[in-house]
């Protein structure tokens, strides 16, 4: 075989985004060799451009806050589709989590007595979101990110991996990847392996996900045959830009709603009263004039529907658009110009306001946005084991939007960076602990590297089309076919058209050299959007009910016999199948949580 | 003293002309061997910017053209360009603010080495990050907390804010025109880095012979380029590199007050705002001392 670039470990962290950078501190921690492995620069991650917050009941503002309520909302808000036990973990550790960020120097807004401040946001019975105005996202990032190189943990920036490696009893011992830069591979041992590579919004037309998030942490697992759980379960911000193009895909965060903004149609109606489900009806205001005071008065006041979880208001807004009474781009207007002064919109949502005006010029304490549904975040992904963060496959560990479970059927706003502290620490901790307990030295397998090699390659010596046309065609595949709002002649359709553009992205060329190149890139980024949209369009098949972030319009209602179960797709021999298979049964006295009346 | 920001900063704000049809970039294709500009005419779609642009080149006559981005939204600072010689997100760069009239130039990052077309070598910078000792922070309270004024906080945040797009580090004339400086300066970026360690209310480290000595805040001479090239608007310059100059100043002549200014009022039950010590202009020791922060004079 040829000689490759190597490098042993006993913990490999592939993705440094808020998850890998935890997952990282953590198993470095116990002594474990790690190093992270990121396409992109270090600190450049897709977690940058979370805004609200970070979910934890520390009860700062609301002391009658608690890690109960805080699981009864994630599970509520996730149709009850979660993982119990995640949802309990996390809303468990989510406030041991944020402190310990302050303690490796995240500065958080304040209470007025100088503690962590909180804000609202949907699905959230109390206000729960720490913040840093509305960039908390940077400030996590960041601070693992520092955090990570006090401690000397070496990062290999730039190197996109291409497939895991197994051993004879199919568990993971090494990966294959190329440094971006110069195109050589560079091949990685190790005992353990961590996936927190992100997401999939890059195999849709409107997403608000970078260039990053092409599902290669799924695809992996899938290809070193880990189970998926939930794929359909894609989450579509409601309110992203529409309009102007330098914006699109740009979310506004749901903090705008919280300080006061509204939606409101063409007629200049403030629709969402329309849309109050009788699942929600008791705890939101149905008049815009018990609405208007929760903003000053949120004891003896209902909520007002802006703030429903936002796969209710992403369903509102669609039904707006489809009975004609959208904006002129395709969208529905968020208004908070005309409600709030634009002192206060400043002070609230700088950067917000910063951003829109520099990138679109648009001044939102002037005149209204546009906006839309757009492509988020995906709620289902690799099966893991809640404690440990397991996959099904041996070795292999998941943490972050890549594993599947804690958010269920839709997640609620401030709970994926929670969510990836909590989980990438315990990812770290397990895949250490697997891999100190794994004795001898990790023998790779010469002959599967020189095969993911050739592979990786190929498109070199071929030619066909472009993987920018391919990608292009996914994308309008997925955004009409497989959208917010899915059927089943429109799915099976798209199962077909996946066929054919499996056929083409395998014919796919690239020109020029294997320095930089992001063609080539893309060539094989594709083939892990591909796989992503496969296990989402047949889970959505399958999935015969209306459930969160999964809206069949040939289904509208949730099913219960659909909710006690789990999506699972996974590859046997060669073919990516799909198969119910039963919930965790949550024990009792969880589940009395859910019958106290409040 | 002229530099590349304020000379080339005539980028004009009239818009494209109604009706242009196409627009032209000339971009910067080569590598370390050297290379040349090529112009890309793509249709005028309007509503774009720069990054929107070129990413219609690479999908439509370039696909092998090297550049980076992620977030197209100016938040993780990685598409910094020259735009017209100005450096610039390209994802910032709305083309409605640019000539159009006439090819827009974009080439790599002069101060840094090249890799491939847009893309240059910035591990200067991830060595120098590494050369800063972390954030240590004194005892949480009795009750578990750490307590902070949102006063004092807003004053580490401005530097927090910073997403290392690295245009402070190209535009600075001390490394970017004297590659011999780069070992003993740690560039506008990292002077932010520090003066928020330094201003952090629960710090409790000293850093300043570091900063004097091996990170050579003294080569600044406050020219103020990366105040203005920053996207973040961060105020470099007069927020952090002239505090940590006087800080440094103040500890090699006047230790006594380094040590008023280091001694803090026990931040509890309501943390007094400690911002006067901390102000660019604070530098005796206007706090009453309670208590000594855990670290000693020199």
């Amino acid at each position: 075989m040829a000689e490759y670039e190597t490098h042993t470990l006993d913990v490999l962290i592939i993705g440094a985004g808020g998850a890998g950078l935890r997952a990282a501190v953590e198993a470095s921690a116990t002594g474990a060799r790690t190093a992270l492995v990121c396409k992109s620069l270090l600190g450049k991650a897709h977690t940058v451009m979370a805004e609200g917050g970070v979910a934890a009941a520390l009860g700062n503002v609301w002391p009658e806050d608690n890690w109960k309520v805080h699981f009864r909302d994630t599970m509520r808000g996730g149709k009850m589709l979660n993982n119990w036990r995640m949802a309990q973990i996390h809303a468990q550790e989510a406030p041991d989590r944020v402190l310990e960020l302050e303690e490796w120097g995240a500065v958080f807004d304040r209470t007025p007595d100088g503690r962590i401040l909180q804000r609202d946001f949907g699905g959230h019975r109390y206000a729960r979101l720490a913040h840093v105005g509305d960039r908390t996202g940077l400030e996590l990032l960041r601070t693992c990110q520092q955090r990570a190189v006090s401690l000397g943990i070496e990062v290999f920036m730039e190197c996109k991996i291409v497939r895991l490696l197994t051993d004879s009893s199919g568990a993971v011992n090494g990966a294959v990847g190329f440094w971006r830069e110069s195109g050589k591979f560079v091949v990685f041992g190790a005992k353990a392996i961590v996936l927190a590579a992100g997401g999939v919004g890059k195999t849709w037309k409107f997403t608000s996900n970078s260039w990053e998030g092409t599902g290669d942490g799924h695809a992996l697992a899938l290809w070193a045959g880990a189970d998926m759980i939930d794929m359909e379960c894609v989450q579509f911000h409601p309110t992203g830009m529409v309009w102007p193009p330098s914006a699109r895909g740009l979310l506004v965060t749901e903090g705008v709603r919280g300080d006061g903004g509204v939606l409101r149609n063409s007629d200049g109606e403030r629709f969402m009263f329309n849309y109050i489900p009788e699942f929600y009806a008791k705890e939101t205001a149905d008049t815009i004039e018990e609405g208007d005071q929760w903003y000053e008065n949120k004891t003896d006041f209902r909520r007002p529907p802006e703030l429903l979880p936002r796969d209710e208001v992403a369903r509102a807004i669609n039904s707006e658009v489809k009975a004609g009474r959208g904006s002129p781009h395709g969208g529905v207007f968020l208004d908070i110009a005309s409600r709030r002064s634009p002192e206060y919109i400043k002070r609230r949502l700088p950067s917000m306001y910063h951003q829109f005006k520099e990138l679109a010029d648009v001044d939102i304490t002037a005149e209204p946005m546009e906006i839309g549904p757009t492509c988020h975040y995906i709620m289902g992904g690799i099966r893991v084991e809640a404690d440990t963060a397991a996959t099904t496959v041996a070795g292999l560990f998941a943490a972050g939007e890549v594993a599947g479970g804690m958010h269920g059927a839709n997640r609620l706003g401030g709970n994926s960076l929670s969510d990836l502290l909590v989980f990438g620490r315990r990812a770290g901790k397990y895949a250490a602990e697997h891999a100190l307990g794994r004795s001898g030295d990790v023998e790779i397998d010469d002959a599967q590297v020189d095969a993911v090699a050739q592979h990786a390659l190929a498109p070199f010596a071929r030619d066909g089309e472009n993987p920018y046309s391919v990608h292009h065609a996914l994308q309008e595949t997925m955004q009409s076919l497989v959208g917010i709002i899915r059927t089943e002649s429109e799915l099976v359709e798209a199962r077909d058209a996946l066929d054919k553009l499996d056929e083409r992205a395998a014919k796919a060329a690239v020109e020029g050299h294997r320095q930089f190149n992001p063609g080539w890139h893309l060539a094989l980024d594709l083939e892990s959007m591909l796989a992503v949209a496969r296990c989402t369009t047949l889970g959505a098949i399958e999935r015969k009910e209306s459930r969160g972030g999964h809206t069949r319009d040939d289904y509208p209602g949730p099913d219960p016999a659909f909710g006690k179960v789990n999506m699972v797709t996974r590859v046997r021999d060669g073919e990516v199948v799909v198969a119910p298979e039963p919930l965790l049964e949550m024990p009792d006295e969880l589940k009395t949580l859910f019958e106290e009346a409040h | 003293m002229a530099t590349e920001a304020t000379v080339t900063a005539a980028t004009r704000t009239d818009g494209a002309p109604v009706g242009q049809p196409t627009v032209t970039l000339r971009l910067w294709r080569g590598d370390e061997s050297g290379g040349e500009f090529v112009d890309y005419t793509v249709e005028n779609l309007g509503g774009e910017v720069v990054l929107d642009v070129v990413h219609r080149i690479q999908a439509e006559q370039a696909p092998d053209l090297a550049v980076r981005w992620n977030c197209k939204a100016g938040k993780c600072g990685s598409c910094s360009a020259e735009i017209n010689g100005r450096p610039r997100l390209m994802c910032m760069t709305r083309m409605s603010t640019l000539e159009i009239t006439t090819p827009i130039t974009v080439s790599p990052l002069r101060a840094n080495p090249i890799i491939r077309d847009l893309v240059t070598d910035v591990s200067f910078h991830f060595a120098v990050a590494r050369k800063i000792p972390a954030f240590r922070p004194g005892p949480r309270e009795a009750d578990g907390t750490y307590r902070m004024a949102q006063v004092d906080v807003e004053r580490v945040q401005e530097f927090r804010k910073c997403i290392e797009c690295f245009l402070c580090q190209n535009v600075c004339h001390v490394i970017r025109d004297h590659e011999e400086n780069k070992p003993a300066f740690a560039g506008p970026r990292f002077f932010a880095r520090l003066a928020e360690l330094e201003m952090h209310p629960l710090d409790t480290l000293d850093r300043r012979d570091l900063i004097s000595r091996d990170l050579g805040v003294g080569l600044c001479n406050i020219t103020k380029c990366c105040t203005e090239v920053c996207p973040e608007g961060i105020h470099i310059t007069d927020n952090a590199i002239i505090p940590l100059k006087e800080r440094v100043v103040d500890a090699r002549y006047d230790p006594i007050a380094w040590l008023g200014r280091k001694i803090r009022r026990r931040p509890s039950p309501t943390p007094a705002p400690v911002a006067a010590a901390l102000s660019p202009a604070g530098r005796s020791g206007e706090v009453i001392s309670t208590e000594l922060a855990p670290r000693s004079a020199p």
